[in-house]
C-alpha cells in the first residue's frame, strides 16, 4: 500500500520533506518511524490524516502521515 | 534597598518610596497586578487621570541566571477595559533590577500640551520636557537617544502610534543590539501616550547590583537551571534552530492555522512562511538565524532577517506576526511580513492586534486578501500619520469589524485572537475566553500540550476532555514565570524536567533568604489570577464576558471543528 509521508524541521535532514512510498499491508506508524530511522522518543507529533495517532496505530492505504520532532513555542 | 518609584505627571512631581512589606515578596506580573488592583479605579477611564502605568522587573531579573530578564508593565488596559499585564524582553528589566527599582509607577496626566521624558538612574526618576522626538518613530528615538546620553542607555519608548493613543498602541524596550522588544498587548502604548511621556531613558552605571544573600547555592542552582533549558527539545533545539516560526508547519499540520481572516484551519502557502524556509532564507542571506533579546539569553528564539540585498530587515520576526500576516491576512510571503513587521516596531503598534485588525478589514474589503503591499502602505501613510482609516485599524481588530460591519472578528474582550484556532486546538480556546487579558496565547500557552504533549501527554486538541484543567493549570503557572522574569519558553522545561522548577525555588531563596517551596507557585498563581479577576469584574466584567465570538461555532476545514464548550463547561474555568 501506498503512503504519503510529510517530515519536518531537523526530521527533514538527511531524508526529504514529503514522499509517496509502498509499504507492506498492516504496517503500524511505529514501524515506519523505524523504517526511516527515527527514535520514537524524537517523536514529538505524529500526525495521520491530520489527528494525533499513537506508535501503536494501524495504517491504511492512502494515509497521509505528518512527524514533527519535539518542538514547541510560539 | 529595593524602592519603589513614583512620578505623578499631574504636578510633575517624583517620589522615592520604600518598598511596602506587602509586596516586598513580589516581582513582575504579580506586582504590577497587585498596585493597579489596589491603586486604580476600576471603572476609571484607560486614558485618564486615574489610570496608572507600572513598570516592574522579574524577581530573578538583573540576576546571572538565565533568561531572567523579563519586564512587565501593566495598568488598566484601553483595548480591553480590563487588567493588564503585558511583558516583553529587552534591557530594562535586568537594568531596573540592578538599581534596586522594584516598580516605577506612573499616575495623573500633565494639565499643560506638553511632551515630556523621564529618566532613571541611582539617583530615582526625573521629568523633562521633551520637544525633539515627539513624532518620531522608535528605532529613530533609540538612534537619538544614544547620541545624547551614550550606547549603553536604556530606553522605554512609544511610537507615534502611542503619541495618537492608539489602542494596538505598544511599548518598546531597546535590546542588546539597539533594536526593539514590545510589551505588545492591550495598548499600553496609549496609556503611556495619555500621560504624554515619550519615551523613559535608563542609566545603571553607577547600579549598585543585585545582592544575593546565599551566592554560592545561586550559582549552583542557576546551573541547574541551564542545563534543564538546554536539555529540554523544545528550548534547546528547535527554538534556537527555527525560532518560534516553527509553528507555522506544526499548527498547518494540524488544521489550527487560522487562514483569511479564520475561515479555514489550513494555508495552501504554509511551506512559505514556516520556521524551515525562514532559517534557509536567513542563513541564505547572511542573517542571523538565532539571537537573544536579552543578555544572558540561553535560548535565542529570536533572529535578524535580512532583505535580498543582505540589508537588515528586522529582528524578533515572531511566529503570531508571521502567521496572522501570512495565513490570516493571507500574504504568504516572509519579505512583505518582514517589512511589515519593522514597520509596526518603529510606528509603536502591537503585531498581533494589527496583523488580525488586517484581516478583518480586508474581509471588510478596505483591501484585497493576500495585498502585502497594500498594509505596507497603510501602516506608513495611514497608521503612522493618523489618518481616519489610519485610526480605524490602530484601534484594532474589534474596532475594524464595528466599522465595516464585520460579523467574523476574532476578540475576546476586544483582544484579537493570535495565530491559533481555538476550534482545532481547543485548549487555548479556553485560556483565549478565560484570561484576564482578553484573548492572550501566552497567558496559558496549552498549545505545546494540545499538540506536543508538553508536560506529561498529549491532550487531544479536537476534544473537550481535560482542556479546562490544562488551561487552569498552565494559567497558574504563567504567572510564576511572568513573576519570576521569565521567558515564557521556561515553561516547556518547567513542565517535562523534573531539576527544573527545584532549581528554580532554589534561585529564588538564594536570592532573598527565604523557605519557599514549589507549592509557593500554585499560592502565588491563584491569588493573583484571583486579583485581576475582582479587578474585572468590579470594572463591569461577567462570565458572559468570558465567551468566544459566535462565529466559532461555525466549522473550520479540515476536521470541520466547531467551539463547542457551554457556558457551564467555561465557567468551571473559576472553580479554585
Ligand atoms: S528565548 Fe526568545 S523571547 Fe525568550 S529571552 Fe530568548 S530571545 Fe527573548
Amino acid at each position: 500500500m501506498k503512503l504519503t509521508i510529510q517530515l519536518f524541521a531537523t526530521f527533514r535532514n538527511g531524508r526529504f520533506k514529503e514522499e509517496q512510498k509502498e509499504f507492506a499491508d498492516g504496517i503500524t506508524l511505529g514501524e515506519v518511524v523505524a523504517e526511516l530511522g527515527i527514535a520514537e522518543s524524537e517523536v514529538g507529533m505524529a500526525l495521520v490524516n491530520g489527528r494525533h495517532a499513537t506508535m501503536g496505530q494501524g495504517l491504511d492505504d492512502g494515509h497521509l502521515l505528518a512527524l514533527f520532532p519535539l518542538l514547541g513555542g510560539g | 534597598m529595593d524602592k519603589i518609584l513614583r512620578v505623578n505627571m499631574s504636578d510633575l512631581s517624583t517620589r522615592t518610596e520604600a518598598v511596602p512589606k506587602e509586596w516586598a515578596g513580589l516581582g513582575g506580573r504579580a506586582l504590577t497586578s497587585a498596585i493597579v488592583a489596589k491603586e486604580v479605579i476600576p471603572t476609571c477611564h484607560p486614558l485618564g487621570e486615574n489610570n496608572r502605568l507600572v513598570f516592574a522587573p522579574g524577581m530573578l531579573s538583573g540576576t546571572a541566571a538565565a533568561n531572567t530578564g523579563r519586564f512587565s508593565a501593566g495598568a488598566k488596559s484601553p483595548l480591553t477595559g480590563t487588567i493588564k499585564e503585558s511583558n516583553a524582553g529587552g534591557l530594562a528589566a535586568q537594568q531596573f533590577a540592578r538599581l534596586g527599582i522594584k516598580a516605577l509607577i506612573i499616575e495623573g496626566l500633565p494639565k499643560d500640551n506638553k511632551w515630556y521624558s523621564l529618566h532613571v538612574n541611582q539617583d530615582g526618576v526625573s521629568i523633562a520636557e521633551e520637544t525633539e522626538l515627539i513624532g518620531k518613530g522608535n528605532f529613530a528615538v533609540v538612534e537619538t537617544l544614544e547620541a545624547r546620553l551614550g550606547k549603553k542607555t536604556g530606553v522605554i519608548t512609544i511610537g507615534q502610534a502611542g503619541e495618537m493613543r492608539m489602542l494596538s498602541a505598544n511599548i518598546s524596550v531597546k535590546d542588546s543590539d539597539s533594536k526593539l522588544r514590545s510589551h505588545g498587548r492591550g495598548g499600553l502604548g496609549a496609556v503611556m501616550g495619555s500621560k504624554r511621556i515619550k519615551f523613559i531613558s535608563i542609566d545603571d552605571s553607577k547600579a549598585p547590583g543585585v545582592p544575593l544573600v546565599d551566592a554560592e547555592k545561586f550559582k549552583t542552582a542557576a546551573r541547574a537551571f541551564a542545563k534543564a533549558v538546554i536539555e529540554h527539545p523544545a528550548t534547546g533545539e528547535g527554538l534556537p534552530t527555527y525560532g518560534t516560526a516553527e509553528m507555522v508547519n506544526i499548527v498547518n499540520a494540524a488544521g489550527g492555522l487560522p487562514t483569511r481572516n479564520f475561515t479555514f484551519g489550513q494555508f495552501e502557502k504554509h511551506e512559505e512562511i514556516s520556521g524551515e524556509t525562514l532559517r534557509e532564507t536567513i542563513i541564505a542571506r547572511g542573517g542571523k538565524p538565532k539571537h537573544g533579546c536579552q543578555p544572558g539569553c540561553i535560548i535565542q528564539c529570536s533572529q535578524v532577517y535580512h532583505d535580498k540585498d543582505g540589508n537588515y530587515v528586522t529582528s524578533g520576526f515572531e511566529y503570531e506576526t508571521i502567521e496572522t500576516l501570512g495565513a490570516n491576512a493571507c500574504i504568504g510571503n516572509l519579505d512583505d511580513i518582514a517589512a511589515a513587521d519593522y514597520i509596526m516596531d518603529d510606528i509603536g503598534v502591537d503585531s498581533i492586534e494589527t496583523s488580525v485588525a488586517f484581516g478583518v478589514a480586508m474581509e471588510g474589503g478596505v483591501l484585497p486578501f493576500g495585498d502585502g503591499k497594500g498594509v505596507l502602505r497603510i501602516l506608513k501613510e495611514d497608521i503612522g500619520t493618523g489618518t481616519p482609516l489610519g485610526r480605524i485599524i490602530g484601534n484594532g481588530a474589534g474596532h475594524v469589524g464595528r466599522t465595516f460591519g464585520v460579523t467574523r472578528v476574532p476578540v475576546v474582550k476586544n483582544q484579537a485572537i493570535p495565530a491559533y484556532d481555538p476550534r482545532s486546538i481547543k485548549g487555548i480556546g479556553i485560556t483565549y475566553a478565560t484570561s484576564t487579558m482578553g484573548a492572550d496565547h501566552t497567558s496559558g500557552y496549552a498549545v505545546g500540550t494540545n499538540l506536543m504533549g508538553v508536560g506529561g501527554g498529549v491532550v487531544d486538541p479536537l476534544k473537550k476532555d481535560g482542556q479546562v484543567e490544562l488551561s487552569r493549570h498552565l494559567q497558574i503557572i504563567t504567572v510564576m514565570l511572568d513573576t519570576l522574569g521569565l521567558c515564557l519558553f521556561v515553561g516547556f522545561p518547567a513542565a517535562d524536567m523534573p531539576t527544573c522548577v527545584p532549581a528554580l525555588m532554589d534561585m529564588l531563596n538564594a536570592r532573598f533568604g527565604t523557605d519557599l517551596t514549589p507549592e509557593w507557585i500554585g499560592g502565588l498563581g491563584v491569588n493573583t489570577l484571583k486579583t485581576e479577576r475582582a479587578f474585572n469584574i468590579a470594572a463591569g466584567f461577567t462570565n458572559k464576558d468570558d465567551r468566544l465570538p459566535e462565529f466559532f461555532r461555525e466549522p473550520v476545514a479540515p476536521h470541520n471543528a466547531v467551539w463547542d464548550f457551554t457556558d457551564e463547561e467555561i465557567d468551571a474555568f473559576w472553580n479554585f
